[in-house]
């Protein structure tokens, strides 16, 4: 049967309560008659053979590309460059579709008696993965062929023998990359874009950089102007990050992309409710989220967070591109529109979403509250195209538990972040003056970013800024049932109930106001008219 | 007249130790402390005066001792039985309102010559509190023969301890003098030059002390100050005064470590842990004044301070279990600061480092000189108005409500909290936002 497309389904008394992600538990709200739920469309089916697919595309780039074993020959540097565990959310079940890339990859390599080939997670600024995370992305084979040669690295901002200034853009933004690519003879980069605002230019331009060229496009500035990053033609982030491309493509680096679309299959069956439509519930369903809700409530939140960090999602290959950056990218693009785009009419007053547990940069780890503001207001405030789904002004209520908690090894500069700066200013632009540099160049969040499994130091900050187009248009932030202490530190408002925060934001918005929840999951991109 | 005496019995002592187990001042009923009528003490001498305690403070050490958990160290430091009270304002019979200066050197001990200290005007030194025509006592408050300000009694004291109260002083400014004079010598004694990098460590009376001291004797070119005072304070009102009082940055006392960390730019030996602190630092503060005086606060300034930093204790300790390890490798320096005397004031060297200006002044900052610290204490308490740190006031026979509101200080609130030895009459208008609990014995 044919995946249905998303919906807009408009609230009336029949319909059941509508289910929202709360942290490590779900709940179930009942939304005020007329308001708006966004619903997904449906996980698109999987390509029957995705081995073949990815040899196909290998075989058949697009764009001004020769195919792969046309580009490789005895002799030459490869380094294979790949997103790190920032993506897919949750992590896939084995086999990784980076594992599936790879190995085509390095078999291609081999039958061309290529012997120079280091691969590179490409962390920008991220944690360095562990052992077992990398073993996921990769498969054993790989990671056993290549880590005990130490032909596998993790990409190091901070180690500058290892990064190449490679000059300024035409508007001055300085280009510094991983050595390794940028003297590579072919740098093959494996995508998985999860979102549309992955890929691109933006995979060697910010995977592979410095402090020094991210900083360019990691601030206030270009987010308040990236409306919204997913959307590639209306963000300044990728403006930035696509002059830096193409600098990089006239330095001589040839890129071969290879760009996957993954369908939204997110949860596996025990949790298959999360993606149903709640008026399509079975039995079955009802009984699993009465069953799981129960369970939750029970269960300690670090056991719970435990439970949730080990779920492996059926995410399943529905496209495979390669060939030249921006080719690829503008077909990668509307493939991720066609799994997730929903077109929404007019914008609202206040936009309700529920939060899960995880986030791009929690996996294995806590969401602290800048992690939640950054889910909030960052990611899902950001997944729409053309307008905001919510009004300037607007209110938007984030269903989160926000606890006042960090993980001290992966997020170590948070913690003062949250102390330090979010106690003396939310502004953006306040604390990108004030405090950026003094954290960017911390030598002990160096030390801790280089060595152990820490965010670089000026991470925070980037997820701060992330919010800050949300933070300039909207009037006002709450949070159901979040750690007041925390809510307030960040300059939202706190709420028990979901009742209460409709009342606190009719201040704002009025007495009538309209109201659109995004109903995750699976994910999805709002088409705004 | 009504008046607290402490008397020496074990049974009462060991009662009192075991009830302060369940918190501070919880003991004041059933230890050695008892409210009795007693008579004014005798004057030693003509030339001493009889002094009628307006208001008399509850210290920390106070506290301690009311706790049982002083160090034995003092048993031959002081005399019984003795009325508590040190921190005094009260008035003179020709109702010239004083505050006295309690330390009993030797020129109130008639000893001539004096002691070493004492003839550099050191009398917190002096080494001769146990001998002369006193019986041993640091301070009146621990001397069987002065009295102390617990007491509608009142007590005598020599006219070198007496320092006149302006008119502009309420008796909630003036009976701050005494703890301010206190950390007044810490922040001279510290060798500060403009440059560095503070903790503070506790933000009870004595810490607020310190950073009022820090910001008012900087600003009027007394000492250089310091770059950034960071300070440690467990609860919100405290962090909300310290920052009013001057300081850079009031915070939990577990991101204390984590402040001084970031400002200091050092790295932590630790691997990053689920606890607040960072644990011991590579560097750290230049200076950390430790206003708790416990195992565990000197335990984390001597994490936090760098190498060849100082450490102040402005807090008293008593018998404290200290890994000494980091001080020795580290060769911290770790000083006590106890009472007062008289500073050398002014830039070092009476110059500013350098030459550089120093707290944005230029470097004319003149010759050092000396001062006395009451002399410095009645300048920073002006600044800061620092009567408005009296929280609460209790009549005298309220004396366990008293103790037990002073032992738990700042989980209910408060800062200071002191005896109220007024008639009701004769009260000054209070400070807004104390609580005046009434003060009619």
């Amino acid at each position: 049967m044919t995946p249905r497309p998303g919906l807009v389904l408009e609230v009336d008394r029949s319909t059941p309560p509508t289910l929202f992600w709360h942290g490590e538990r779900f709940v179930l709200e009942r939304l005020p008659e007329g308001s708006r739920i966004v619903y997904a469309p449906e996980p698109l089916d999987p390509l029957e053979d995705p081995v073949g697919a990815i040899r196909h595309a290998l075989l058949h780039p697009i764009g001004d590309r020769d195919p792969l074993p046309a580009l490789l020959r005895p002799g030459m540097r490869l380094t294979i460059c790949f997103d790190d565990v920032s993506l897919p959310l949750p992590p896939m079940r084995a086999p990784d579709v980076r594992q599936l890339v790879i190995e085509q990859v390095l078999e291609m390599a081999a039958a061309a008696g290529v012997d120079d080939v280091v691969l590179v997670a490409a962390l920008a600024l991220h944690r360095r993965m562990t052992e077992a995370e990398l073993r996921h992305a990769l498969g054993d084979r790989v990671y056993d062929a290549f880590a005990p040669l130490g032909l596998l690295t993790q990409h190091d901002a901070e180690d500058p023998d290892n990064l190449v200034h490679l000059g300024t853009t035409e508007r001055g933004e300085d280009v510094e990359i991983n050595r390794r690519a940028a003297t590579s003879d072919l740098v093959v980069y494996v995508n998985i874009n999860l979102v549309a605002m992955d890929g691109g230019h933006k995979s060697v331009a910010t995977g592979l950089a410095s402090y020094r060229s991210l900083r360019h496009h990691h601030n206030p500035r270009t987010m308040v102007h990236s409306r919204s990053f997913m959307d590639a033609p209306s963000s300044e982030l990728h403006s930035s990050n696509w002059r830096m491309g193409r600098l990089i493509a006239e330095s001589g680096i040839k890129v071969f992309q290879i760009e996957t679309t993954l369908n939204t299959d997110t949860f596996p069956r025990q949790f298959a409710f999360l993606q149903r439509r709640e008026w399509e519930w079975s039995v079955r369903d009802r009984a699993a989220f009465a069953a799981t809700s129960a369970a939750l409530e029970r269960t300690p939140a670090r056991l719970a967070r435990q439970v949730f960090h080990s779920i492996r999602a059926p995410h399943a290959l529905v496209s495979v591109q390669a060939g030249e950056v921006e080719a690829v990218h503008a077909v990668t693009t509307a493939n991720v529109w066609r799994q997730q785009g929903v077109e929404v009419d007019g914008q609202t007053d206040i936009l309700t979403m529920g939060l899960p547990y995880i986030c791009p940069y929690n996996v294995n780890s806590i969401m602290n509250p800048v992690l939640v503001a950054c889910l909030g207001l960052g990611y899902f405030f950001n997944l729409y195209r053309g307008r905001p789904l919510v009004r300037e002004g607007g209110v938007v209520i984030l269903h989160h538990p926000t606890p006042w908690e960090f993980h001290p090894g992966h997020h170590p500069s948070y913690i003062d972040f949250f102390e330090e700066v979010l106690s003396d200013t939310t502004d953006p632009v306040e604390m990108a003056k004030t405090y950026e540099e003094s954290f960017a160049t911390d030598p002990w969040y160096v030390h801790l970013y280089r060595t152990g499994h820490a965010y670089h130091g000026v991470h925070p900050f980037y997820m701060w800024y992330w919010c800050a187009h949300a933070l300039d248009h909207l009037g006002r932030v709450i949070v159901v049932g979040g750690d007041p202490a925390a809510v307030r530190r960040m300059g939202f408002s706190p709420a028990s109930r979901l009742d209460d925060a409709l009342e606190m934001a009719s201040d704002v918005v009025g007495r009538s106001p309209t109201l659109t929840h995004i109903h995750t999951p699976p994910l999805l991109m709002a088409d705004v008219r | 007249m009504k008046t607290l005496v402490f008397e020496r019995n074990l049974a009462r002592f060991a009662a009192s130790r075991l009830a302060s187990n369940f918190g501070s001042g919880r003991a004041a009923g059933i230890g050695p402390l008892r409210l009795v009528e007693a008579e004014p003490p005798e004057l030693p001498s003509t030339e001493w005066r009889r002094v009628t305690p307006r208001l008399s403070g509850i210290c920390g050490s106070d506290l301690a001792t009311l706790d049982g958990r002083s160090s034995r160290y003092f048993e031959h430091l002081v005399s019984f039985p003795f009325v508590p009270g040190h921190e005094v304002v009260g008035e003179l019979e020709t109702g010239a309102r004083i505050v006295l200066e309690p330390v009993l050197g030797c020129a109130t001990r008639a000893l001539d010559p004096p002691c070493a200290a004492c003839r550099r005007g050191m009398h917190g030194d002096c080494e001769r509190t146990a001998f002369g025509r006193l019986a041993p006592g640091i301070q009146t408050g621990y001397c069987a023969d002065t009295g102390g300000g617990w007491s509608h009694a009142g007590l005598v004291a020599h006219p070198s301890q007496l320092h006149p109260v302006p008119d502009s002083f309420s008796d909630e400014d003036a009976v701050m003098v005494e703890p301010v004079a206190c950390a007044c010598h810490a922040v001279c004694d510290a060798q500060l030059r403009g440059t560095e990098t503070v903790a503070v460590l506790g933000a009870g009376t004595l810490g607020l002390a310190v950073v009022a001291a820090l910001s008012a004797l900087s600003a009027s070119g007394r000492v250089p100050g310091a770059a950034a005072v960071l300070v440690g304070a467990k609860y919100s009102h405290q962090r909300r005064l310290a920052v009013e009082l001057g300081a850079t940055a009031a915070i939990g006392p577990d991101q204390l470590g984590r402040a001084v960390r970031r400002r200091s730019g050092s790295l932590a030996l630790a691997e990053p842990r689920a606890s607040a602190g960072p644990g011991p630092l590579t560097g750290g503060a230049d200076v950390v004044f430790d206003c708790v005086g416990s195992s565990s606060s000197i335990a984390q300034s001597l994490e936090m301070v760098r190498p060849r930093g100082r450490v102040v204790l402005v807090g008293m300790p008593g018998r404290v279990h200290v890994d000494l390890a980091p001080l020795w490798q580290r060769e911290v320096r770790l000083a006590g600061a106890y009472a007062y005397g008289t500073e050398v004031v002014g830039p070092p060297d009476g110059r500013p480092p350098d030459g550089r200006p120093v707290d944005g002044r230029p470097p004319d900052g003149g010759p050092a000189e000396s001062v006395g610290t009451f002399a410095l204490a009645f300048a920073v308490v002006a600044a800061h108005r620092l009567g408005r740190l009296v929280s609460a006031t209790y009549p005298i026979d309220r004396f366990e409500e008293a103790i037990a509101h002073a032992g738990a200080a700042g989980r209910r609130g408060a800062v200071k909290i002191a005896f109220d030895l007024r008639g009701t009459r004769d009260r000054r208008a209070a400070p807004s936002g104390r609580q005046s609990t009434g003060g009619t014995p």
